[in-house]
């Protein structure tokens, strides 16, 4: 231990200031030096794949058995997707939450006290490793799932219509569930009610807007979030979804408004 | 330079911090002294724009903290509250911050090996024990080479080595011209290494005032002990003078120094068997300045509890 100079001159002569490319770069070395993350997205790349080709394996063994079956191969491959958005939105929430609970957030805001550039720079960057993460995970759901099926001659090709939209589809919709964890983590700032709220919109709407009336229920039920973002990854619409790109654009659309009210809330309040 | 005008912090009906009004000048270190539940952190947390003033404004070096383009360059802050992710290295959480405005990692490895954390860096934040965390908050503090230096109670959970280390520190940045600005509750702590001083409590300005100055505002006093007491106390009364017999031949006297007592007991032929100077401590005379504020703040502290903030 010194009690030496702490000056450093050489700071001054540089250009030292904070940038929005600083700022992800900063982000960056946040994001991949805490395990949590890197084990969360594995989990979430392992469910998405594990379970597609465990679903394509019980499918199989259910043709060895006689009795009629009737199997869409592609919705079955994706369908570890319904799990792997519990990892990826808490991924999404704890990443913001986490900041929130230790304190670091105040550090991150000191260090960049006009925190917009910090919303952006998290959300662009988990978007992109979400986005990655996910589609590949799909595709390897897709293909590995096929694999198993066409040694029953059902398998699906992506050059069939609609099959690559779906595959990919489902990559995008796991990566805004992630943005939207993040929103509701800066809106919220507690780990457990952020992670109630996003389940509870994606999971618990749907199954609450099956007990509306029936004429009711086809006006609402097709436009909340998890049933307009899920109509991407259906091979075949059906009559009372969205159309794939019409319900994902709306998702989307519910992920910005709740960005944009975490963009709010985090300018105005006291961090 | 630390410039806050009318400064005032309000939690629900709390006021935290009331009109506070105060220049915090380079070249010195400022202690900003204050009993627990005073608004120091609440203070420190407007200069750092991490909460808006419900009125009045504070700039450093001129312009509000968020304003400036390289924030860490400007002002270098150690929070009360630690600020820093447990599942993250010492490491990583300082090169993550340096990062945000282009600080190049040897200035990193530099401040690591200033605060004394070279060992433990590389090991996660959460097995810290509270004296390694301050040291790690004064190595975020110091990596933008700042010339402000704020620091909330650096001296919390530091050995005997860390605390002098940390005056001399103190010490020697502002030697180099740099504002330094350092809460403390204790007093004693100040004496040692602050030259002026502000004093709040529960939110208001009690004092402005230099450490010397209020050394010599603080209460002398004189005891004597002499078989001749009751001649000696007629002999030194006077207009500001106020005598005391706390207990048989000695008389405890305000308002003249030892010398003055002296000479008189000699015109007078008293014979004295003790004169004692007495000058109350600086940690008296803070505690008889802040004593009612103290008070108060001990019948309310429910609803502190209720408010949810360190203040």
């Amino acid at each position: 231990m010194t009690t030496a100079t702490v000056a450093a001159p050489e700071l001054s002569a540089r250009n030292v200031k904070v940038t929005q490319a600083r700022v992800v770069t900063s982000e960056w070395i946040k994001m991949r030096s805490l395990r949590s993350t890197v084990y969360t997205l594995i989990a979430s790349i392992a469910i998405t794949v594990g379970l597609g080709l465990l679903f394509a394996s019980f499918a199989v063994a259910r043709l060895n058995r006689p009795g009629h079956l009737h199997i869409d191969p592609v919705t079955l491959t994706l369908r570890g997707a319904f799990l792997s958005q519990l990892a990826i939105g808490v991924l999404g929430v704890l990443l913001i939450t986490g900041e929130y609970s230790t304190g670091m957030i105040r550090a991150t805001m000191s260090a960049v006290p006009r925190r917009l550039p910090v919303l952006w720079a998290k959300l662009g960057l988990f978007g992109v490793v979400a986005a990655v993460a996910s589609i590949a995970s799909a595709f390897a759901a897709f293909l590995g799932g096929q694999a198993i099926l066409s040694s029953k001659h059902i398998g699906a090709s992506l050059s069939d219509p609609g099959v690559l939209r779906a595959v990919i589809g489902a990559g995008l919709y796991l990566a805004v569930v992630g943005l939207l964890g993040m929103a509701l983590g800066f809106i919220i700032r507690n780990t457990a009610g952020a992670i109630t709220t996003l389940f509870g919109i994606l999971l618990i709407l749907p199954v609450l807007g099956q007990v509306l009336p029936a004429d009711w229920a086809t006006h609402v039920v097709p436009y909340l979030p998890s049933n307009a973002g899920q109509a991407i990854m259906a091979l075949h619409p059906d009559p009372t979804t969205l159309a794939p790109w019409t319900g994902f654009a709306l998702f989307v659309g519910y992920a910005a408004v709740a960005v944009a009210v975490a963009a709010v809330l985090l300018k105005r309040r006291d961090a | 330079m630390i410039e806050a005008h009318g400064l005032t912090k309000r939690y629900g009906d709390k006021l935290a911090v009331d009109d506070l009004t105060f220049t915090i000048k380079p070249g010195i270190v400022t202690g900003f002294l204050g009993p627990n539940g005073a608004g120091k952190s609440t203070t420190i947390r407007m200069i750092m724009g991490l909460d808006e003033p419900t009125a009045g404004s504070v700039t450093v070096n001129g312009r509000p903290y968020a304003e400036h383009a390289a924030p860490l360059r400007e002002v270098g802050a150690l929070l009360e509250a630690r600020a820093v992710h447990t599942g993250r290295s010492a490491y990583n959480h300082l090169l993550a911050l340096a990062a945000t405005t282009g600080v190049p990692r040897r200035r990193v490895d530099e401040v690591v090996d200033l605060v004394g954390l070279r060992e433990v860096a590389r090991k996660r934040v959460g097995g810290f024990s509270l004296g390694m965390g301050q040291r790690l908050g004064i190595a975020s503090a110091l990596l933008g080479d700042p010339s402000t230096l704020i620091l909330d109670e650096p001296v919390n959970g530091l050995d005997p080595e860390g605390i002098l280390w940390i005056r001399n520190l103190l010490k020697a940045f502002a030697a180099e011209g740099r504002t330094v600005f350092v809460s403390s509750h204790l007093m004693s702590e100040m004496a040692l290494t602050a030259e002026q001083l502000i004093i709040v409590g529960r939110g208001k300005l009690i004092a402005d005032v230099s450490v010397a100055e209020f050394t010599r505002s603080s209460r002398h006093s004189v005891r004597v002990r002499s078989p001749q007491a009751g001649v000696l106390r007629d002999a030194l009364a006077g207009p500001e003078v106020t005598v005391s017999t706390p207990e048989a031949d000695v008389l405890e006297i305000d308002g003249l120094d030892s010398e003055t007592v002296g000479r008189i007991a000699a015109e007078h032929g008293v014979m004295l068997f003790e004169l004692v100077p007495h000058t109350a401590s600086l940690e008296e005379a803070f505690m008889e300045l802040t004593r009612d504020d103290v008070e108060f703040r001990g019948n309310e502290s429910a609803g502190l509890v209720g408010a949810g903030r360190g203040a």
